[in-house]
């Protein structure tokens, strides 16, 4: 014990007051509303999976761990709707490494784009062309993702299979572009390349926004010592805008994932795991639900209910991990 | 009474803080006295010669020239907003970052003008470095590192970069306080440190000319003292130009002072003389109410 510890417990200190505010009443009101607003999304977030999981754990009860393990989604059906004689079996492994293979696809392709596109934007692009391209990519952050879906279905298929039949030719030896029989359409590459387009702006706005902030007094210190542009990127923008970018193509992974729509109208949806990119089957979470929703008996419902909380669970696991590593990289540039 | 009293305190607290224009002299002289053996025959210097700067269509510096010799300090004084930073920013190319700006004149270096076309910029700021006001080393390199930034960057080639890095360090002031830490962030340092940290990141690309922008007026007198020393060191190798609104700092480190002022247009250059004679008997009335506090 310090002396001042011990002149402390022999001095008669006084209490500390209690500190207090009293505020005005049209301020606890509006502190309400905010506070109301600020736990919304929580409310709601946490309301969807609860209810999500409450539907379906009959679902994950009976298969247990096999239902993110299992690549067997069957469903037998009597005609009047019931369950029928042959057991069914709910597993949605193979949705899942559609989910996450399209999603990586999507991410090795779109991310870098959008990395190039965000050091562009923000500092090489004259004013004008700036403000210009912003607003496009905005716009395409916006755009309706069937939209997408059919583009992709009807323009970006040909090209698609065009490199898709390139890769399996010069590339082939490598496991993941070969191909059992020479179907390249609406395959989980094609998709890969949809989902790549479509994270492209949110990865670019979030990147560009990130690389705009990057301090002006070092920009200089690099420029003063002679660094060219790129070198003075390379130093100082890109230690900067790591994390955020880092952060930005994580969200950019987390929407590949639970994209619904264009998955389900590029990709030929066939319940299986395809490890082979360029062959034309596969599916996602998402799509799988949206797919058996339509025509599914009650239990199969359950099960889906079930895969959505899975797709949930991912999500939010994405989400944590760009977190971690923003978090562990956030000091490096900053 | 009381009214009386206050009324006799009010000059005498306002007195130390009026700058002598004598003290300033004997400063300044004194300076030069122990200058007076230092040969000052080092390369060709830097020759600015009818500088105009623009900022869009606000002309903000007129007609400046000003020969900067090798192995000299020369300050830039004048009040704020004269045009000291936009000037001091065209004699390494760096006011054309600034969207809108422009320039016309020329510098030259080794008798080459810095802005003939088809020069390589990059190659300009290796030789003429520059030190800001607020220190700013790269946070995601440790303390070493940012003191060979530069070479990294110009991806120069240097025999031993060891001995480069506590070559540039001993001259900034630094080595004794950092030798051990090296590895250590260059955010890790304090202001001061970080300040010289900064000034020996200029030193590694062997510049021949250093411009430095109000680089004490984040510091500590402390501080402040060790940079001014440095700088004293600096000049038998290079020239050095600084700008300060310290008019104590101008008298006790330059060779030279350059008055400038901008009397509601572009700023100008007033006078431009060795420091002793601006501190001593300046030619310009205006330099002499600037100089003893009278004015701005
Ligand atoms: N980026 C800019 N855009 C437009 N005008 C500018 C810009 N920077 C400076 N100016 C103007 O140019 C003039 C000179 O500014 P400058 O920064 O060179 O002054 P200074 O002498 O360095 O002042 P201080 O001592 O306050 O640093 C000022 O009138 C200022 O308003
Ligand atoms: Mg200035």
């Amino acid at each position: 014990m310090s002396l001042n510890e011990i002149l402390d417990q022999v001095r008669d200190l006084p209490p500390p007051r209690i500190l207090s505010n009293k505020p005005r009443f049209s301020d606890r009101i509006f502190r309400g509303i905010v506070t109301l607003g600020g736990f919304t999304s929580l409310l709601i977030l946490g309301l969807i999976s609860l209810f999500l999981l409450y539907r379906g754990f009959s679902a994950l009860r009976t298969e247990g761990f096999g239902f993110i393990t299992k690549y067997e989604w069957v469903s037998s059906i009597n005609s009047d709707g019931t369950e029928g004689e042959a057991a069914s079996t709910y597993g949605v492994g193979a949705m899942l490494v559609g989910t996450i293979i399209t999603a990586i696809i999507a991410l090795l392709i779109g991310a870098p784009v959008a990395i190039l596109a965000a050091i562009y934007l923000a500092f090489y692009a004259p004013i004008r062309t700036r403000k210009f391209l912003v607003s496009v990519v905005d716009l395409m952050a916006a755009f309706p993702s069937i939209l997408f879906g059919l583009w992709g279905l009807n323009v970006l298929m040909d090209q698609g299979i065009y490199v898709a039949e390139l890769l399996n030719k010069y590339l082939g030896w490598i496991p993941i572009f070969q191909v059992p029989v020479p179907v390249f359409l609406r395959s989980p590459f094609i998709a890969g390349l949809v989902l790549a387009i479509m994270i492209i702006p949110i990865v670019t706005a979030v990147s560009r926004e990130i690389f705009a902030q990057t301090p002006l007094d070092r920009i200089q210190a690099a420029y003063a010592l002679g660094a060219t542009k790129w070198a003075m990127i390379k130093t100082v923008a890109i230690p900067y805008g790591y994390s955020g970018v880092v952060g930005g193509a994580m969200l950019g992974l987390g929407r590949a994932m639970g994209e619904t729509v264009a998955v389900f109208t590029v990709l030929n949806i066939v319940y299986r795991a395809n490890f082979d990119i360029l062959l034309g089957a596969g599916g996602n979470l998402a799509s799988h639900i949206i797919l058996k929703f339509g025509e599914a008996s009650s239990e199969e419902i359950k099960a889906l209910m079930a895969a959505g909380f899975v797709l949930f669970l991912l999500t939010l696991a994405v989400n944590l991990l760009a977190d971690f590593i923003v978090a562990r990289t956030g000091k490096r540039g900053k | 009474m009381i009214d009386k009293s206050v009324r006799e305190e009010r000059p005498v607290m306002s007195e130390p803080q009026k700058i002598q224009p004598s003290s300033l002299a004997d400063v300044a002289a004194s300076k030069f006295e122990k200058q007076d053996n230092v040969s000052a025959a080092y390369g060709s210097g830097l020759d600015a010669r009818n500088i105009y700067a623009w900022f869009g269509k606000y002309l903000a510096v007129s007609d400046m020239s000003i020969y900067f010799a090798a192995g000299t300090v020369t300050a830039l004084i004048g009040p704020s907003g004269c045009g000291k930073s936009t000037f001091i920013r065209t004699l390494n190319r760096m006011h054309e970052f600034i969207p809108g700006a422009a320039m016309s004149g020329e510098v030259f270096l080794h008798g080459k003008d810095i802005y003939t076309s088809g020069i390589d910029v990059t190659k300009i700021r290796l030789k003429i470095g520059m030190v800001f006001q607020k220190p700013n080393p790269f946070p995601s390199m440790s303390i070493g590192e940012n003191v060979l930034a530069g070479i990294k960057l110009a991806q120069l080639k240097v025999p031993n970069k060891n001995e480069l890095m506590q070559d540039c360090l001993e001259r900034a002031g630094l080595w004794s306080e950092v030798k051990d830490r090296l590895n250590q962030p260059g955010g890790s340092l304090s202001g001061g440190q970080q300040q010289r940290l900064c000034i020996a990141r200029s030193l590694a690309v062997n510049p021949d000319v250093l411009l430095m922008d109000e680089p004490c007026s984040a510091l500590d007198p402390g501080s402040t003292l060790k940079i001014e020393e440095t700088i004293g060191e600096l000049a038998k190798t290079m020239a050095v130009i600084i700008v300060t609104h310290n008019m104590q700092q101008a008298a006790r480190v330059s060779d030279y002072t350059a008055f400038l002022l901008s009397e509601g247009g572009p700023g100008k250059l007033i006078e431009f003389a060795p420091t002793r004679e601006i501190f001593g008997r300046p030619k310009d009335i205006r330099t002499e109410n600037y100089v003893t506090g009278r004015f701005g």
